[in-house]
């Protein structure tokens, strides 16, 4: 299926975020996660099932002001 | 002492991280500031390019209370849910909260500041929000749960400094309970002592300092403002009056008649 990572199109066979994460090659990366706008905890990201065209955002910590 | 949601710094400058020429030059710069409470963000991560990564390992290095904000946010939901990422990945309940309403000015949306700002305080964050100098968007933020209100000086980034002093002297005036911190607008260190003069807590800038010919030096200059700005307002500023009053005792002028005897 396809789901849209950080605004990207991807083809993937992850069934869950975690799945994803890992597949991507995020695994040991410091980074926080959102599925179609909503906040996804770390520890939430195995049973967090994807659907096609599910839009995940994959962030890390950047500068700021 | 600034004391911040029941923490306590003694610095009184808080400064971002984006813009710097190098890495480097950030990390100096922060040294240089005496800041203790340095912004972050977040952003899209490459898997290839791991950004994010690199630039965490200079922050924690740095070994700052990181303060990360909702920069770039258009709407609550969207503000929501990056606080509720930044807390995750920064390990803080403190979350510098922008909800903006017009890229152009990046004037805060106070509407949906102040709504944002009710659902995460009471969902435990300690929110730090970037609003205006407008007093019942104040009381608004007060009455949400904020315990600390940033209002801006002018627009992010366009160093005018104060360009409304007289309301934020009332809004001094009207919140002396409230931490009130200027955050954005700042160009020179004269603003950041103006602020101060005026009895704010503390001022938070940026591009002042990263974008300086030497950042460096910029940032050892802030931090004096920010203390002289801070010790003078201790210290009590003279009101301006209208007419000349002479410094020099009138009393024993020579060629003059004595009214004094």
């Amino acid at each position: 299926m396809q789901v849209l990572v950080n605004g990207e199109a991807v083809a993937t066979d992850a069934g869950t975020l975690n799945e994803l994460c890992v597949s991507l090659g995020y695994a040991d990366a410091k980074v926080a996660t959102a599925v179609n706008g909503a906040f996804v905890a770390a520890g939430d990201r195995t049973a967090t099932l994807l659907r096609p065209a599910d839009k995940v955002e994959i962030v890390a910590p950047r500068q700021g002001g | 002492m600034l004391e911040l949601y029941g923490a306590r710094f003694s610095s009184r400058l808080l400064l971002g991280t984006a813009r710097y020429p190098s890495p480097d030059i950030l990390r100096r710069a922060v040294e240089a500031s005496g800041a203790e409470i340095v912004t972050v963000s977040l952003r899209r991560e490459s898997a290839r390019a791991r950004t994010g990564q690199g630039f965490w390992e200079l922050i924690e290095k740095l070994g700052r209370r990181v303060l990360p904000n909702t920069a770039g946010c258009n709407t609550v939901k969207e503000a929501v849910a990056t606080a509720h990422m930044a807390r995750e990945l920064f390990g803080t309940n403190w979350i510098k909260l922008e909800v903006i309403a017009n890229d152009e000015t990046l004037q805060p949306d106070l509407f949906g500041l102040v709504e944002a700002a009710g659902i995460l305080s009471a969902e435990g964050f300690e929110v730090l929000p970037y609003t205006t100098e407008d007093l019942s968007a104040a009381e608004r933020l007060v009455a949400a749960g904020c315990r600390v209100l940033m209002p801006w000086a002018s627009p992010i980034g366009s160093a005018r400094g104060l360009i409304n002093r007289t309301a934020l002297k009332s809004l001094r005036d009207l919140f002396p309970g409230i931490p009130l911190i200027v955050d954005a607008g700042i160009g020179a260190p004269s603003h950041a002592a103006e602020a101060m003069e005026l009895g704010y807590d503390a001022v938070l800038l940026n591009t002042a300092v990263a974008q300086a010919g030497d950042p460096v030096a910029m940032a050892k200059a802030f931090a004096m403002a920010v203390e002289a700005g801070r010790l003078a307002f201790e210290a009590g500023v003279l009101e301006p009056r209208d007419i000349a009053v002479a410094s020099t005792p009138a009393s024993g002028t020579p060629f003059k008649i004595d009214h004094a005897s």
